[in-house]
């Protein structure tokens, strides 16, 4: 496809003394267990296949150790893969040269790290300019250019501090500000807020919104956290022992989980919060009755809907025309837990 | 012959056999010596000079001059007014014992000795620190340079070199220079990951992560590296005299012979003195150097 800006293609990662010799193996599928009891390799990733589009926050989620990090420096090729493509505009990464795939790091892709990577002996303002350093920009113009973004993530005049002197929240807000002077299209941020306590952690969310609001990045976003994935992603692949279990829109991973270790994954939301009109609509249709935003969550329409004479309510959107239907009971059912639908019999282990 | 006899005699080469063993390892090395002693000793011959010429310069220097850069340097160091009064009563004494030549030949071969170390040991840490192999090729051998008692290396180093100046200089660094080495070493590989992964992840090149990263963070390590290194050389000064070379250990070795405890205490001191200063003044400014590591924190 034509606007996807990412596309990683068959993927996999062995870790081990000879892992194109035990490849195979894992392409006929063997489990991970079972590669790391007879062949002594530790399987990474498994068959990765992700569309990621321009311009959108697109979320890989899973639990610690589920191949999550391994896979987003695949993208700026901080690991190298043991099989698959990675396509980035067109262009095959993993077929980039020393010197392309340097300037590939230096232009087109910037990273945030879970535990910020700062460098202890530099100034944040040092910190912020250091990706344009290294793209051979002198120290004090490179400080210039990056004080905006200093600036932006809320650190104006904290430019001489050194990052210990920095609280946490404070810190990854440097290494935002760093990832972003390069103006770079491509974010990659490996679980950027994981590390911080949930106000700040919040308070992070709503910094990094309000940029893309502006600055339409790609963003590849790892977390571990759901409410997290929810708030932000556009789109959300979930990953297991290395491999893509589940990927597509939020709101159809939550009404129809895969399988049983999504549905512990989505079991402890508050459905209410995260549920949109939209999702559980009834196409097309209209009722007597009150109109409500089609963005509007269970939980704000809930009041409404049942206030309603004929307990039900028109789905509008953005421009206020009719574009579907609601009904309480389609509400509380959206409220209460589903069931596996496509593998009711595959229990997760 | 009695059974026990295997456990009561140590089974030994015959004699012929050993002195003949000797001999060659001795008659082969001096071969060599006279093969390459020569060139060997052309090799250093800047190293000479600089250290003689610098030796003339400290001897030519008015004393309160001296004492003045001193002074100077300890302040820069290490901002401690104590450290730097310390220093100046110590060369105030040195001077006033009858000390101050010796002293500033002591301090010449200190300074090119440190300097010799330091520009090949932190460049061999550098690479021991790339590579696991170069790592574990060369750690044995510092183990040995730093175990060998140093009058045994003395002896292949004078059959090559003879006395004076320069086999005495050699000496020193054999002795000297493991630990800035080891220390360069080490403090690169302690460098944090991620530090080392975010200079990946924005495209810095070798030089870039080298300079940029992996030095700035092992400075400190590099700091107490050349701290023992100065700190060995120091306690090497009266060996090194053994061979001719000028300095605090030439009264010392005399006061042995001669049993003059007085002299050999006082230069003995000198030589503290010394040691307590270089200590006091490269540590305060290795702690200066991470400084930034402790910021109070902001919560
Ligand atoms: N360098 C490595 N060598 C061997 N195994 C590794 C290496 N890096 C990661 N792994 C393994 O790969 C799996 C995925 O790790 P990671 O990508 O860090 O997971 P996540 O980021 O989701 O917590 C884990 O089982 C981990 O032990
Ligand atoms: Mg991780």
């Amino acid at each position: 496809m034509a606007d996807m800006k990412i596309q990683i293609k068959n993927l996999y990662k062995i870790f081990g003394q000879r892992p194109k010799s035990v490849l195979k193996h894992v392409q006929d599928g063997m489990s991970k267990t079972e590669l790391l009891e007879k062949h002594g390799h530790v399987l990474g990733l498994k068959d990765i296949n992700i569309d990621i589009p321009a311009k959108g926050v697109s979320v890989i989620m899973g639990l610690s150790g589920s191949g999550k990090s391994t896979l987003i420096r695949h993208i700026n090729r901080l690991i190298e893969p043991t099989a698959g493509e990675m396509i980035v505009d067109g262009e095959d990464v993993l077929a980039m040269g020393k010197n392309k795939l340097r300037d590939f790091r230096r232009h087109k892709a910037s990273m945030v790290f879970q535990k910020f990577g700062l460098h202890v002996h530099r100034t944040v303002a040092e910190n912020a300019a250091y990706g344009l350093v290294v793209q051979g920009v002198k120290l004090e113009e490179a400080k210039k250019q990056s004080q905006k973004w200093v600036e932006r993530v809320g650190l104006a005049g904290f430019e001489d501090h050194y990052p210990a002197q920095l609280s946490g929240g404070m810190q990854q807000r440097v290494g935002l500000a760093r990832a972003l002077a390069t103006d770079a299209e491509i974010l990659l941020m490996d679980e950027a807020f994981s590390a911080l306590d949930p106000l700040i952690r919040t308070d992070m969310q709503d910094v990094l919104l309000g940029l893309q609001d502006e600055l339409h990045k790609t963003i590849v976003f790892i977390t571990h956290d759901l409410d997290e994935a929810l708030r932000i992603g556009d789109s959300i692949a979930i990953l297991r022992d290395g491999a893509v279990i589940q990927q597509g829109d939020p709101q159809d991973i939550i009404m129809h989980p895969a399988d049983d270790y999504i549905v512990d994954f989505i079991q402890d939301i508050n459905r209410g919060r995260v549920i949109r009109l939209r999702t559980l609509m009834d196409k097309g249709t209209s009722v007597e009755g009150p109109s409500l935003d089609q963005s509007l969550n269970l939980e704000e329409a809930l009041q409404v809907v049942s206030n309603a004479p004929g307990k039900a309510a028109n789905v509008i959107d953005g421009s206020g025309a009719t574009i579907g239907s609601i009904n309480l009971e389609q509400v509380i059912a959206g409220l209460s837990r589903p069931d596996v639908v496509t593998n009711p019999e595959a229990r997760y282990r | 012959m009695a059974w026990y006899d295997f456990f009561t005699t140590v089974p030994e080469m015959e004699r012929q056999g050993l002195r003949d063993l000797k001999k060659t390892i001795d008659g082969s090395f001096r071969d060599f010596s006279r093969e390459f002693g020569e060139s060997l000793e052309n090799f250093f011959d800047p190293v000479l000079f600089f250290l003689v010429w610098l030796e003339k310069l400290l001897l030519a220097t008015p004393w309160p001059i001296i004492i003045l850069i001193v002074a100077g340097l300890a302040w820069l160091g290490s901002r401690s007014i104590w450290i730097v009064v310390g220093s100046i009563l110590s060369f105030l004494a040195i001077a006033y014992l009858g000390m101050w030549e010796d002293t500033m030949s002591t301090l010449a071969i200190i300074s090119v000795a440190t300097t010799l170390c330091l520009v090949i040991g932190i460049p061999l840490g550098i690479l021991m620190a790339r590579s696991d192999r170069l790592q574990a090729m060369i750690t044995p051998v510092l183990d040995i340079m730093q175990t060998i008692p140093a009058f045994v290396y003395l002896i292949p180093v004078v059959m090559l070199l003879g006395i004076g100046k320069v086999p005495g200089l050699i000496s020193v660094c054999i002795y000297a220079i493991p630990p800035i080495v080891r220390l360069t070493n080490l403090g690169i590989r302690l460098v944090e990951k991620e530090a080392l992964e975010a200079a990946d992840a924005f495209g810095a090149n070798y030089f870039q992560r080298l300079f940029g990263v992996q030095i700035p963070l092992a400075l400190p390590n590099i700091f107490a590296g050349i701290n023992q290194t100065i700190m060995m050389a120091l306690s090497m000064v009266v060996i090194a005299s053994m061979i001719g070379v000028a300095g605090l250990g030439v009264p010392v070795l005399r006061s042995i012979s001669n049993q003059y405890l007085a002299l050999g205490l006082m230069n003995g001191l000198a030589i503290v003195a010394l040691a307590i200063i270089f200590d006091r003044v490269t540590q305060s400014y290795g702690a200066r150097l991470q400084k930034h590591r402790h910021g109070e924190n902001h919560g």
